[in-house]
């Protein structure tokens, strides 16, 4: 064990002071020391994207990064999507297309299609579905997750 | 008469928590002073345990205590839950390895810390010394001595029926055929996860329980020595199931055990290396079987034998796999003769239990091939083939010869000539057939194959909700089965609400919670809308009728001269007369109202579906695309037609998977060799291409009140037959394809020998 080092992670527009090892994932941090648990950890090693957050406008798999690396950044997670009781367009448009089953991996395909949707509205089909396999999903054979990305697209036009 | 309910694509009332974060798994759960869990496993395949030194471990600051297998020898191994067949119990599994380690993974001690990172680092510190012995790992080899007096063989399961000689004689034709599935598995997005505290009662809890809390409840009580009412099991959200998730584990025990024997809440969460080589595998069978028929195609006989790579034990599912394997494996068509061998013989491997359509993956792979076979033998259309040897429907109810899972198998409805037809016309099979033949011709590598099966679905024999009105207006749906992320929030609330008449928004299902309700067997066999729906169909008249005499008094009318009218208690026969909202009927009552219905089957029901499949052959690579892919369903009825078409495209996805991707495989010495998602290849949404379904519901169970068929297996079901029979297409080498997943060395070597 080592000795713990003061933070500051900036999450959701909201500052959260915690104290972590140099070795604490930042998937860890904000699960753990920060609470929010709607950011979730399917293999820890970078491929499922389970993890996956936007950090300053990145999707980024929050299991390869360390907290201590995240400091100064801008992290929002799925917590941080909806308004109040309204959901964000693609929240809405994956509760619309049947997206999601278990919803293990959901947090982190709605963060990816927000970033990728954020960056790009009008992204072509084959662009998106490329950029939609960065994540694992075991339930829903991907097809209505992709169809739910198209028609967030839409309204984020 | 409002709006039917049943048969709407209504959306998931299960969503919303699960699309804020706000979703409740078992990693997300803590109690003050948890100390975590961490389990050292062992790193060889086979071998004697000499000795584990843990002093290092201990002494880490943070280690509350080690256990190695001495202090746990008290407590029994896991025993069955299904197919408990005599001779069975010297294969069980130990919760910490007892002297000897019989695969890679196999828990050997467990680390108890107060930080999950501390945790590892202990596990680290532990060093085992293991004597290694000579891994078994191939099953078609003679089985080696397990312990004294055993060998590693722990059941031959035959089924048959039919005179199987004189099939083979009289001038019939006769093809063999070796087939072989390798191991895959499940592989939920979510590893497992367990916690137990022991709650100001006294009563241990356990959280993290999936798909059986009931069955595992019983189970934990008996190896513990508790009463029932002192563990009670609680399923927060799980992330997906398919078979693995849920068992009853040797870290399920280990939990418990801790939180009784330290007195302090024990969290225990699995990394996914753990998942790979220390949760239950499937699959992983070879095959050689024979086939006899006629000119017309015509199956006279089938005769299989196989060989199943059980792993290290044999663990909760007992022989299940084996039993449907060899008991489904005629599938739809009529075969007057039949007889399967299944040996279940304990490799040093992962040990194995069920994934999903357990048994009918492997045994669809292994009669479509052989049918695939006699159409090539014979140069007769495939298709046609098939119609030749399906069950006609003047014969239904169909009775197979057969049992499974302790029940006869009766097809119970269907017309699998006619379905066949719509499907093949639906999907427009023939012009696909055409316009690929063009493009082979032009020089594409392309094909098309197709594969029929039978499901099973409503595993009996009981189950039993309660329904009751709350003082909140609420209707509370409790039953005993467990949500894996299907849906069946949704699918009970439409149920009840068609039945009671009542908006689907006023009800609320509670599942999985062993203090809720005494009874219930869980969420397996596609048997939750079968089973809990039929329950719950059946306590609806019961609770409206409470209803009615509740509110009788209060619009001054006979129980009999209301009814429930949109959530609205009111007179049947006139509309404007004075009524009561539910809300406010229940504001008067002094208690809930409250029933108990249950729903009792001996017999399965049996959907059945085709699948097809497009490949393109990438001739550089030896690389297998799917173009298009199609499920054809009769599920009877569909409750939710998109979650009935969701599970299908999510279980093709799989199967999809597990025909060109998915493998466990291990080196000589039995080290796992896919032990991350780098090496075990889930597909993503490249691989897989949009899933084209039709789900047909021309053929309702006559054996269920609602006519349902259960809709969880049917999409994997004929998957790998499909694809091996499309890249045979694609080879234009009939049989090419003997063995799942198809690697594209396979396929290379199919290409240099053409
Ligand atoms: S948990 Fe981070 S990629 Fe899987
Ligand atoms: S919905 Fe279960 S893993 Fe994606």
């Amino acid at each position: 064990m080592t000795d713990k080092i003061a933070v500051t992670l900036r999450v959701n527009a909201r500052d959260y002071r915690i104290e972590v090892e140099p070795r604490r994932t930042l998937a860890d941090a904000i699960r753990t020391d920060c609470g929010l648990t709607g950011t979730h950890l399917g293999c820890e090693h970078g491929v499922c994207g389970a993890c996956t957050v936007i950090v300053d406008g990145h999707a980024v798999r929050s299991c390869l990064m360390f907290a201590v690396q995240a400091e100064g950044s801008h992290i929002r997670t799925v917590e941080g999507l909806a308004d109040g009781e309204r959901l964000s367009p693609v929240q809405q448009a994956f509760h619309d297309h049947h997206a999601l089953q278990c919803g293990f991996c959901t947090p982190g395909f709605l963060m990816l299609a927000t970033a990728i949707l954020e960056d790009n509205p009008r992204i072509g089909a084959d662009d998106l579905r490329h950029a939609l396999a960065s994540n694992l999903c075991r339930c829903t054979g991907y097809h209505n997750i992709v169809i739910a990305v198209q028609a967030a697209a839409e309204k984020m036009r | 008469m409002s709006e039917p309910v049943i048969g709407q694509r209504i959306r998931r009332v299960e969503d919303r928590p699960l699309l804020t974060g706000r979703g409740r798994f078992a990693a997300d759960i803590d109690h003050p002073g948890q100390l975590h869990m961490r389990i050292v496993r062992s790193a060889v395949a086979h071998g004697h345990v000499r000795a584990i030194d843990a002093v290092a471990a201990k002494r880490l600051p943070g280690v509350v205590t080690v256990w190695t297998g001495t202090d746990v020898a008290d407590v029994p191994p896991i025993s069955f839950r299904m197919m408990r067949i005599s001779g069975l119990e010297p294969f069980r599994q130990p919760i910490l390895a007892q002297g000897i380690v019989r695969y890679v993974g196999e828990p050997i001690a467990v680390v108890f810390a107060d930080d999950p990172y501390v945790a590892e680092d202990a596990e680290d510190l532990v060093t085992a010394d293991i004597e290694p012995l000579a891994p078994y790992l191939d099953p078609t080899l003679e089985p080696p001595p397990f312990a004294p007096g055993l060998v590693a063989e722990a059941a031959v399961v035959r089924k048959e029926y039919g005179d199987l000689a004189a099939a083979f004689g009289g001038g019939a034709r006769v093809l063999e055929l070796g087939l072989a599935i390798a191991r895959q598995s499940g592989v939920p997005i979510e590893t497992r996860g367990a916690l137990a505290h022991i709650d100001s009662s006294g009563v241990l809890r356990f959280e993290g329980a999936a798909k059986v809390p009931h069955q595992n409840q019983r189970a934990l009580a008996t190896m513990l020595g508790l009463a029932l009412d002192r563990i009670h099991l609680h399923e927060g959200h799980v992330g997906g199931g398919f078979g693995i998730r849920g068992e009853i584990y040797p870290e399920d025990v280990l939990v418990c055990l801790g939180a009784l024997r330290l007195n302090r809440p024990i969290k225990w969460i699995e990394d996914r290396r753990e998942h790979l080589i220390a949760a239950n595998q499937s699959r992983g069978q070879r095959h050689r079987v024979r086939v006899a028929f006629d000119e017309r195609g015509f199956i006279r006989g089938l005769d299989a034998e196989f060989w199943v790579e059980q792993g290290g034990y044999i663990r909760s599912h007992g022989v299940t796999v084996i039993d449907l394997t060899a008991a489904m494996m005629p599938g739809p068509y009529v075969i007057p003769a039949f007889r399967a061998i299944g040996h279940v013989r304990l490799t040093n491997k992962t040990p194995a239990g069920t994934y999903r359509a357990p048994g009918r993956f492997e045994g669809s792979f292994v009669r479509e091939r052989a049918i695939d076979a006699i159409a090539a033998a014979l140069k007769l259309d495939p298709i046609e083939v098939r119609r030749v040897n399906l069950i006609g429907p003047e014969r239904m109810p169909f009775k197979r010869g057969l049992d499974t899972l302790g029940t006869e198998i009766v097809y119970d409805s269907g017309n699998y000539p006619a379905f066949m037809d719509k499907a093949l016309a639906t999907f427009r099979l023939p012009d696909l057939k055409r316009s690929l033949a063009e493009r082979r011709a032009s020089g594409e590598m392309v094909g098309l194959g197709l594969g029929f099966f039978v499901e099973k679905s409503g595993l009996g024999p009981s189950d039993k909700v309660k329904m009751s009105l709350t003082p909140d207006g609420t209707i509370e749906v409790v039953c005993g089965s467990a949500s894996l992320g299907q849906g069946i929030d949704t699918v009970l609330s439409q149920i009840a609400a068609e039945k009671l008449n009542v908006p689907i928004a006023a009800f609320r299902v509670r599942h999985g919670q062993t203090d809720l309700i005494d009874e219930g067997l869980g969420a397996y066999a596609s048997r939750v809308t079968v089973m809990t729906g039929s329950a719950v169909s059946l306590a609806a008249p019961a609770l409206a009728k409470k209803i009615c005499a509740a509110a009788a008094p209060l619009l001054q009318r006979r129980p009999d001269e209301l009814a429930l009218v949109d959530g609205r208690i009111g007179q049947a026969d006139n509309p404007a007369g004075p009524d009561i909202t539910l809300a406010e009927l229940a504001r008067t009552l002094a208690a809930p109202l409250e029933v108990e219905a249950r729903f009792e089957s001996s017999h399965m029901s049996y959907p059945y579906g085709l699948h097809a499949a497009v490949v393109r052959i990438d001739a550089e690579t030896g690389a297998v695309a799917i173009e298009r892919f199609f499920v054809a369903y009769d599920v009877g009825r569909a409750v939710n037609p998109t979650l009935v078409e969701g599970q299908l495209v999510g279980g093709a996805a799989q199967g999809i998977g597990g025909a060109l991707y998915e493998a466990f495989v291990w080196d000589d010495a039995g080290q796992p060799l896919a032990a991350s998602f780098v090496d075990y290849l889930v597909p993503t949404a490249l691989e897989i291409p949009p899933i084209e379904t039709l789900v047909l519901e021309d053929a309702p169970s006559p054996i269920n009140p609602l006519g349902v068929k259960g809709a969880g297996e049917g999409g994997i079901s004929a998957a790998g037959a499909a694809i091996a029979s499309a890249v045979d297409d694609a080879l234009g080498n009939p049989g090419a394809i003997t063995r799942l997943p198809i690697r594209p060395d396979d396929v290379r070597r199919h290409l240099r020998g053409r």
